[in-house]
């Protein structure tokens, strides 16, 4: 993970974006989409002025539409959800290509679409303009306890460790011969999680061995900070301004 | 289960947001007593072991997350992980790792909503965690110092955890839910989906925590008291040795280690009343298997969305993404899993009322019990 | 690379105290397992000492008692002067420097440059004086450009280089390296020969790889069943064929230390 070439969530830059504050960020996309779920899902219009601001923040960002949209994939889960909507919502039915469908659970569809890509899309830019490590730099800014910084840094440091090691067991385990093919393997399979577990865990023993060897007693010293001038912050604060703007309109013309 | 944004309205989000701000203040509390007292508080000089550990367990759970168990015919399951994690790290740690896990998908992948975070963390790492910690605790409870006892009650632990997670989030979509379907739908839609994860996710973790104990049965929180007890281990072949200080044990090779599992017989001097028990417990576990098993099976081949998904090459669309060199990419691709709204659920009223009248039995003898042995305690 | 040869000459004064001065030191872990049966031990400032014996000899035992993570059972270890006490122990942390084997577990934040600023930071430095010493102590090996990367991203030999410099940050009297040569390829283990002799610092260094124990430590001493039983030249040591086959002591084949001129210091 971090910056490099192996990861994928990040994309290197030197735009504006990218250089604002992480806090600024977190901040203003929290913002954007808590006014995003706020908005009435009638003002069909205000989700295509959110959607058109996010274009902008990802042009200014040299983000690729190509890249944005891929990563919108994960909400597919969500998406199928969302398409069942229509067909097991109550209230009146309209026929729509000689389906039977409901007009709230049509509604709803719309809600949950618009407004989980558009808090899809806005989090994607803010991972795909930030690097790992300012992202809990500005988590820890923003007040978040410093032991849940702590453990998410942790949790971030080691992922990569762990996920390698995980597969170096399933290279170990097919090199041998095993391929795990149906519920019969789980057996093996869980094997290899526990044993992943006692290693991580013990590799967490040793990390605090480490770390009180060089004078750790329990809290971390804090060695990077960030901070925001006020020309940042009104940077970040225009999307969710301009959101707002936007959400109020909606709500007076519905 | 990640729940996006706008799946839930915003007073019920900004109050799971403070119930689960709540839980995590709780946890990070209960989380330093428990990850001191693994090692049998040996003295590594400096006490203060959370962050390390809970960091490395938090890794661990995201890691096993993409760990492929494949079911058939193409499908697979993978684990959720509260259970597991409640079980060998205790319920605050277990809590403190889902959520910080939670939190990282929100912000890194966009998987499950910012303004939702506080629904998912209430739902995935609270309900789960503590639900399956109480079962656990209480099975155990019932017949204490019995080491293959660890295995089943993971496995009903982790079994009624998943579902209790999708009524816990049946009931959130009660308060906040933005699309008007009948309550009923909704819930048996839910429960009887999660009731056949719960299955896979049920077997994966009492295996998983049966490997475990095979090896290092010190490290299963949730067992220690069984450890401590010497004349438990008798039967139990070799373990590594209780209570010696973590630092002892360099990285000894696990999977070398021989792992004799649960073969030892069980001890001859069981009491009747608790001979009793054990056909209550087994008749329950066997009772809610089979129910699962035959809804598994009566829900017959259309494995829900993740089929239609599969079918339609969705599923091979984050396949391709997912085959980038970096292991988070690996990421989400089996979550379409969760959102199986499967047809058939034929035998899911079966299974909701096997739970029901399981717990209840359980309940009524843990309360029994509890009346009739205050003093034992584990 | 940029690694200064500094000659260096072991302080003979009498009135420096030694580095590390372990006497009478018995350990017996909570379980009944005695790991340690009374270790003396004296490394003077300035000298290079190498730590042999075979596995389960203890040796890991003795360095995790150096810096105060375990409690002696009896004896006494001091670090130049100071003994490991409780109340000593941010001090003996910052004058003891260990490098663990596993150099993923000794690195563990998010980018080089901070972790070698966690021990100096936990000690209590600072602002500039700290970039300072992040600074020399990357440049002493090697490593000043990879400041900003993440520890993920470096080779195995790197890794091992920025764990040295994470303890050398902290500016430590004696430098403890346990199996600083293992996994490394020979370019890498050649690397870090030269920054360890470049090193004005003392060295304990625990490892099997006997050949680097030649070139690197003029002197040599083998723990084995809880006792130091050989303490002398470390060719010498290398040389007594009935030591070496006693202690499970092997040379790799081929090897021969007789024929090896060891590098003046």
């Amino acid at each position: 993970m971090g910056a490099g070439h192996a990861h994928q969530l990040y994309r290197e830059g030197r735009s504006p974006v990218h250089t604002l504050p992480p806090h600024c960020k977190i901040a203003a996309v929290f913002c954007f989409v808590v006014v995003v779920v706020s908005t009435p899902r009638e003002a069909v219009w205000a989700f295509g002025a959110y959607a058109l601001l996010l274009a902008g923040v990802a042009a200014v960002a040299r983000i690729p539409a190509g890249f944005l949209l891929r990563r919108l994939l994960i909400e597919i889960p969500f998406v199928a959800f969302a398409l069942l909507m229509p067909f097991v919502a109550e209230g009146e039915r309209v026929q729509v290509l000689g389906l039977s469908l409901s007009q709230s659970g049509l509604w709803s569809a719309w809600n949950i679409l618009a407004k989980g890509t558009l808090g899809v899309a806005a989090s994607v830019l803010l991972a795909s303009t930030t690097e790992l490590r300012s992202l809990l730099l500005g988590l820890q800014r923003l007040r978040m306890p410093p032991l849940m910084v702590q453990i998410a840094s942790f949790m971030i440091r080691y992922g990569d460790v762990i996920t390698d090691e995980m597969r170096r067991m399933r290279i170990a385990r097919r090199s041998r011969g095993f391929e795990a093919r149906g519920v019969q393997h789980w057996g093996v399979l869980a094997k290899s999680a526990g044993a992943l577990f006692i290693r991580s865990y013990e590799r967490g023993e040793r990390v605090h061995l480490a770390m009180v060897s060089r004078g750790y007693t329990g809290t971390m010293p804090v060695i990077d900070d960030v901070t925001a001038s006020r020309t940042q912050w009104t940077y970040a604060a225009a999307l969710p301004l301009t959101a707002l703007a936007v959400c109020l309109t909606g709500w007076m013309l519905t | 289960m990640h729940v996006p944004d706008g799946f839930i309205n915003a007073p019920v989000s900004a109050a799971t947001g403070v119930v689960a701000a709540a839980a995590v203040a709780v946890s990070l509390r209960g989380a330093r007593r428990e990850l001191l007292d693994t090692a049998g508080g040996a003295g590594a000089g400096g006490g203060e072991r959370t962050a390390p550990l809970a960091g490395l367990v938090a890794a661990f759970i995201f890691a096993v997350q993409m760990l492929n168990f494949p079911v058939a015919a193409g499908t697979s399951g993978h684990l959720l992980g509260g259970a597991l994690a409640a079980i060998l790290v205790g319920p605050y740690t277990g809590v403190l790792c889902v959520s910080v896990v939670l939190l990282m998908q929100g912000v890194l992948f966009a998987d499950g909503g910012l303004t939702a975070l506080g629904v998912n963390i209430t739902d995935m790492a609270v309900v789960t965690t503590v639900v399956a910690y109480v079962i656990f605790r209480g099975l155990l409870k019932l017949a204490p110092g019995r080491r293959r006892m660890v295995t089943v009650a993971s496995l009903v632990a982790a079994l009624v955890s998943v579902p209790a997670a999708a009524a816990a989030f049946t009931a959130l979509y009660a308060l906040g839910g933005t699309t008007d379907i009948a309550i009923g739908k909704v819930f048996t839609a839910m429960v009887g989906v999660h009731v056949l994860i719960g299955i896979g996710e049920a077997a994966i973790t009492a295996l998983t925590v049966g490997a475990v104990m095979a090896v290092r049965p010190d490290l299963v929180h949730g067992a220690r008291g069984l450890t401590a007890r010497p004349l438990e281990l008798r039967n139990t072949g070799p373990v590594a040795a209780p209570g010696a200080p973590a630092v002892a044990r360099t990285a000894d090779e696990p999977e070398a280690a021989p792992a004799p599992a649960d073969t030892a017989p069980a001890p001859a001097a069981v009491t009747p009343r608790r001979s009793v028990r054990r056909v209550w417990l087994a008749g329950l576990a066997a009772a809610l298997l089979c129910a699962g098993v035959v809804s598994f099976y009566a829900s017959a081949s259309p494995d829900g969305l993740e089929k239609v998904a599969h079918d339609k090459g969705i599923d091979k669309k984050t396949e391709d993404h997912a085959t980038q060199d970096s292991p988070l990419a690996d990421y989400g691709v089996e979550d379409i899993t969760d959102a199986r709204l499967s047809g058939g659920l034929a035998g899911v009223i079966g299974v909701g009322a096997t739970l029901a009248v399981g717990t209840g039995v359980f309940v009524v003898v843990r309360k029994r019990r509890a009346a009739a042995e205050p003093a034992e305690t584990v | 690379m940029t690694v200064a040869e500094t000659p260096r000459t072991p302080a003979t004064e009498p009135d420096v105290p030694p580095s590390l001065q372990v006497s009478g030191l018995a350990y017996a872990y909570p379980d009944g397992h005695q790991a340690l049966f009374g270790v003396d031990l004296t490394v003077a400032r300035g000298e290079r000492v190498a730590l042999l014996g075979p596995n389960g000899a203890g040796k890991t035992t003795l360095v995790l008692h150096l810096n105060g993570i375990l409690d002696a059972g009896a004896g006494t270890v001091t670090v130049a002067g100071l003994p490991v006490a409780k109340r000593n122990l941010p001090e003996i942390r910052r004058r003891v420097g260990i490098v663990f084997q596993d150099p993923d577990d000794q690195l563990f934040m998010p980018t080089v440059r901070e972790d070698v600023a966690f021990g100096p930071a936990a000690a209590g430095l600072r602002g500039a004086e700290l970039e300072e010493r992040v600074r020399t102590a990357l440049e002493r090996v090697g490593m000043a450009d990879f400041a900003d990367r993440p520890p993920h991203h470096l080779s195995f030999g790197q890794r091992r280089r920025v764990a040295v410099a994470t303890v050398l940050a902290m500016e430590p009297e004696i430098l403890v390296l346990d199996e600083p040569s293992s996994n490394l390829d020979p370019a890498s283990r050649r690397e870090l020969a030269d920054i360890l002799r470049s090193l004005d610092v003392t060295v304990l260094m625990v490892t099997h790889d006997l050949p680097y124990a030649l070139e690197l430590c003029p002197r040599s001493v083998v723990l084995s069943g809880g006792v130091i039983t050989a303490d002398g030249s470390t060719q010498e040591l290398l040389c007594d064929e009935e030591l070496m086959r006693a202690h499970r002591l092997e040379l790799p084949f081929g090897f021969d230390p007789r024929s090896v001129t060891v590098p003046p210091r």
